[in-house]
C-alpha cells in the first residue's frame, strides 16, 4: 500500500518535472522567434495588447462549450487576438491617432469587455487562462505548445526572407514585388498564434516580456537578423529553464515573474557590457576619441607655432604653447605629458619645452593638412566664404581618413596653399621635417 | 426605465472622481505619442506599493502613493535610459522596464507580505468600485460622503489645479519641446513631473478600476476627443465629457447586465470611442467617406 503511493507520488513529481521545462524550452523558442522581428518592427507592445485582447474571446469559449473543450477556448482567444490585431491596424489606418494610443485602446477596451462579459457570467477558472503557470500546464496544452513551436520555426524559416525585408523596410518589400499585405496578416498571425499559446503556459506578463526582452538583448550583440534570432531563442530559452528552477527552489516565488526578472537581468548585464551597443563599450569610445581629438589640437597647435618661426626647430616653449591654445600652463603641462605618453613628443629637460618626435611630426602635419584642404574643399567646390570654413574644419580634421585625403588632393588638383594661404604640408615636407626631427632625437636635442 | 440606488450614484461619483484627472493627463499623454507609458507606469506601481506597505503596513495610507509615485518615475527613468543610450526603441524599452518591474512587484508580493494581506493579483489588474459601497461615510456638508471618495477627490482637485497652473508649459512643451526648452522650461523637468503626477493619478485609481482598466480610462477619453476636434481646449473639455457620460453610462450598464461596475464604465467609454470612430466631426471613417464622395462629384 505504501509502495503504491511512494510510486504515485514519484511519478507525479517526475511528469510534473519535465512538463514544465518543456514548455519553458516551448515558449522560449516561440518568443525569441517572433520577438526578433517585433522589436526590429518598433511593434514591441503588439504583444502585450494580444495578450489582453484574447480575455473576451476566453470568455467566449468558456461560454459556448459547457465541457470545458480547450480547443473551442484556444480558437475563440485566437479569434479575439486576431481581432484585437485588426482593431490596432484600422485605427491607425483610418485616423490620426498613433500606434500607442491604438495599442492602449485596444489593449485596455478588449480587456475591459471581458472583465465585464465575465462578471455577467461568473465562470470559475477564466482569470486561470491569463495567469498560467508552467507548473500547472495540461497536457493538451502541453502538446499544442510543442505543434506550434514547430509550426512557428518552420513558417519563421520558410518565410524568413520575406519577413525580413519586411521588418527592415516594407516600402521596399512593396518594391520587391512580395506580397505584404499576406505577409503582414502571416505574421500578426504567427504572433497571435504564439501568443495565445504561451499565454495558457506563462501568463499575460511573461508573454509580453518573452517577446521583448531576449530579443532586444539580442539585438545589442550583433548585427545580424539570423544570428540576432538564434541569440534571442537561446536566450530566451535559458531564461525560461533558469527561472523555472529557481522558482522550484522557492515555494514564495512564482515562475512567471522569476523567469521574467531573469530575462531582465541578463538584458541589464548586456545593457551595460555589451561589446559594441553596450553603454560602457559606447562610454569608453567616446572618451578614447575625445582624448584623441584633444592631443591632435595640442599636435596641431605645436605645428602651427613651428611654421610662425619658420620651421627652424622642431620644438616649442610650454609657456608659448599655452599662450596659442589659450589654456593654463599646468593644463597645457599635462596635455604634454599625454603626447610623451603616446610617443608623439619629448620633453626638453625641467619639462619646459615640447620637441615632436617623428611620429608626432607625422600625425601633427596629417591633421594639419586635413584642416587646410577641407577648407580649401569648401571654398572651392561647396562655394563656402573663406571665413566661414574653419569651423567646420576644425571638425573633419580628426575624422577623415587617408583614402578621402587622397581624393580630395586629387579633386582639388594637388593644391599648395589653403584659402588663408597658408602652405598645406604636403608628403615631401613632411618627410623633411620628419627626417629633422628624428635627428634631433638621435641627438638629444 | 431603471434607477440607480444611492450607492451606485456614488460609485458613479467615484469613477467620475478618478476618471477626471485620467481624462485630462491622457490628453497630453495622446498628444505626446507616449499613450503607453501610462501602461508601463500602471504596472510599475505595484513594486512601489508593496515596497511602502513593508515599512507602513497599511494599505490606506498616504506613503503608498509616495511609492507608487517614485516607482513610476523610476520606470520613465528606466525606459529614458534604455532607449537613449542604446539602439533600441522606446516601445521595446516600455516592454523590458514594466515587465521586469511588474513582476518584481509580484515577487515581492509573496515574499515580502505573503498572504497575510488581501492585495491579489487580479485584485491589482481589476480593481473594484464596490468598495464604495461598503465604505464609512463622513459628514461633508449635511451629507454621508462615503470616506473612499475623499482621496480621490483631493487627487482630482490637484490635479485639476496642477494642470491650470501649468497648462501653457504642458501644451507648449507637448507640441514643441525645442520651442518649450528656448523660453527657459526644463523639458525633463516637465516630463518627469507629468510622470510623477500620473503614477499618483493611476495609484488612487488602482482600487477602484485596477491597473488595466485605468489605461483605458488615461487614452480612451482623450482618443475619442481627438476624433471630435482639432482644438486643444475643446479636447480637454470633450475628455472630462467622456469621463462623466462614460461614468453614468456605465453604471447603467452594469446595473441591467448584472457586471462589474468598473468594467461597465470602461465598456461605456469603448462605445463612445467607436461612436467617434465612425462619425466623429473631425475624423471618423463617415465624415471622410462622405468628404471623399464631395471630393469626386466636385471633380466630375
Amino acid at each position: 500500500m505504501m509502495w503504491e503511493l511512494f510510486n504515485v507520488g514519484d511519478v507525479l513529481a517526475l511528469s510534473l518535472s519535465q512538463k514544465a521545462p518543456i514548455a519553458a524550452i516551448c515558449v522560449g523558442i516561440c518568443c525569441g522567434l517572433l520577438g526578433c522581428f517585433v522589436v526590429v518592427r518598433r511593434v514591441a507592445l503588439l504583444g502585450d495588447a494580444i495578450s489582453h485582447a484574447v480575455f473576451p474571446g476566453v470568455v467566449a469559449g468558456f461560454m459556448w462549450s459547457d465541457d470545458r473543450d480547450p480547443w473551442v477556448i484556444f480558437v475563440c482567444a485566437l479569434v479575439a487576438g486576431l481581432m484585437g490585431v485588426g482593431v490596432v491596424r484600422a485605427i491607425v489606418t483610418s485616423t490620426r491617432l498613433k500606434s500607442d494610443a491604438a495599442l492602449g485602446i485596444v489593449l485596455a477596451s478588449f480587456f475591459a469587455v471581458g472583465v465585464f462579459w465575465n462578471s455577467t457570467q461568473q465562470f470559475p477558472g477564466v482569470d486561470g487562462f491569463l495567469f498560467g503557470d508552467l507548473t500547472t500546464i495540461a497536457d493538451v496544452d502541453l502538446w499544442l505548445m510543442v505543434g506550434s513551436t514547430f509550426a512557428v520555426g518552420m513558417l519563421v524559416c520558410m518565410f524568413l526572407r520575406p519577413f525580413r525585408v519586411l521588418s527592415f523596410d516594407e516600402g521596399f518589400a512593396i518594391g520587391l514585388g512580395y506580397p505584404v499585405r499576406f505577409l503582414n496578416g502571416l505574421f500578426f498571425g504567427l504572433l497571435a498564434f504564439a501568443v495565445v499559446v504561451a499565454l495558457q503556459a506563462v501568463g499575460v506578463i511573461l508573454v509580453s516580456a518573452m517577446l521583448i526582452t531576449p530579443a532586444a538583448t539580442a539585438y545589442l550583440l550583433t548585427n545580424r537578423i539570423q544570428k540576432m534570432m538564434g541569440l534571442s531563442v537561446l536566450l530566451g530559452v535559458l531564461a525560461a529553464l533558469g527561472g523555472w528552477y529557481i522558482a522550484s527552489i522557492d515555494v514564495r516565488f512564482q515562475t512567471g515573474p522569476v523567469i521574467t526578472l531573469l530575462a531582465a537581468f541578463v538584458f541589464a548585464c548586456t545593457y551595460f557590457l555589451a561589446p559594441r551597443h553596450g553603454v560602457l563599450a559606447k562610454y569608453l569610445r567616446r572618451s578614447g576619441m575625445k582624448s584623441r581629438v584633444h592631443r591632435e589640437n595640442t599636435l596641431k597647435a605645436i605645428y602651427r607655432i613651428i611654421e610662425e618661426d619658420g620651421f627652424k626647430s622642431s620644438g616649442v616653449g610650454v609657456e608659448r604653447l599655452a599662450e596659442v591654445r589659450k589654456l593654463s600652463f599646468e593644463q597645457v603641462t599635462k596635455d604634454g605629458q599625454q603626447l610623451v605618453r603616446n610617443d608623439e613628443a619629448s620633453w626638453e629637460e625641467g619639462k619646459s619645452a615640447l620637441y615632436l618626435t617623428s611620429s608626432g611630426w607625422r600625425r601633427a602635419a596629417e591633421i594639419v593638412r586635413n584642416h587646410r584642404l577641407w577648407e580649401l574643399y569648401l571654398t572651392d567646390q561647396a562655394d563656402y566664404a573663406a571665413d566661414h570654413v574653419h569651423d567646420d574644419a576644425e571638425q573633419i580634421e580628426h575624422i577623415l581618413g587617408a583614402d578621402t585625403v587622397r581624393k580630395l588632393e586629387r579633386d582639388l588638383n594637388f593644391p599648395q596653399f589653403d584659402p588663408h594661404g597658408k602652405p598645406i604640408p604636403n608628403l615631401e615636407t613632411t618627410l623633411q621635417m620628419e627626417k629633422a626631427a628624428g635627428k634631433q632625437e638621435e641627438t638629444g636635442y | 426605465m431603471m434607477e440607480l440606488d444611492q450607492d451606485s450614484w456614488w460609485m458613479v461619483g467615484m469613477s467620475f472622481l478618478v476618471a477626471l484627472p485620467c481624462a485630462l493627463l491622457g490628453v497630453f499623454l495622446i498628444l505626446r505619442r507616449m499613450s503607453l507609458v501610462g501602461d508601463a507606469i500602471s504596472h510599475s506601481a505595484l513594486p512601489g506599493i508593496v515596497v511602502a506597505f513593508a515599512f507602513v503596513g497599511d494599505l490606506s495610507s498616504p506613503w503608498l502613493l509616495v511609492g507608487a509615485a517614485l516607482a513610476g518615475l523610476l520606470v520613465t527613468f528606466l525606459i529614458e535610459q534604455i532607449h537613449r543610450h542604446t539602439r533600441i526603441k522606446q516601445d521595446s524599452a516600455i516592454g523590458i522596464a514594466f515587465t521586469s518591474l511588474f513582476a518584481l512587484g509580484l515577487i515581492l508580493i509573496r515574499v515580502i507580505i505573503g498572504d497575510k494581506v488581501h492585495l491579489h493579483q487580479d485584485m491589482v489588474l481589476e480593481g473594484n468600485l464596490q468598495h464604495v459601497a461598503y465604505a464609512e461615510t463622513v459628514g461633508v456638508m449635511g451629507l454621508d460622503v462615503p470616506d473612499s471618495l475623499i482621496p480621490a477627490a483631493v487627487v482630482a482637485a490637484g490635479t485639476v489645479i496642477l494642470m491650470i497652473i501649468f497648462y501653457r508649459v504642458l501644451t507648449l512643451s507637448s507640441f514643441d519641446s525645442g520651442l518649450a526648452a528656448s523660453f527657459g522650461y526644463k523639458p525633463a523637468v516637465v516630463h518627469y513631473g507629468m510622470m510623477a503626477v500620473i503614477s499618483v493619478v493611476v495609484v488612487s485609481a488602482f482600487e477602484a478600476v485596477g491597473a488595466i482598466l485605468v489605461i483605458a480610462l488615461l487614452i480612451l477619453p482623450g482618443a475619442t476627443a481627438y476624433l471630435c476636434t482639432h482644438r486643444l481646449k475643446l479636447l480637454l473639455v470633450l475628455s472630462v465629457l467622456h469621463a462623466l457620460v462614460s461614468s453614468v453610462m456605465g453604471m447603467y450598464f452594469s446595473v441591467w447586465l448584472n457586471g462589474k461596475e468598473s468594467a461597465g464604465v470602461v465598456v461605456a467609454g469603448t462605445g463612445l470611442f467607436v461612436l467617434a470612430w465612425m462619425f466623429g466631426p473631425a475624423d471618423g471613417v463617415v465624415i471622410k467617406a462622405v468628404q471623399r464622395r464631395n471630393r469626386k462629384l466636385d471633380e466630375v
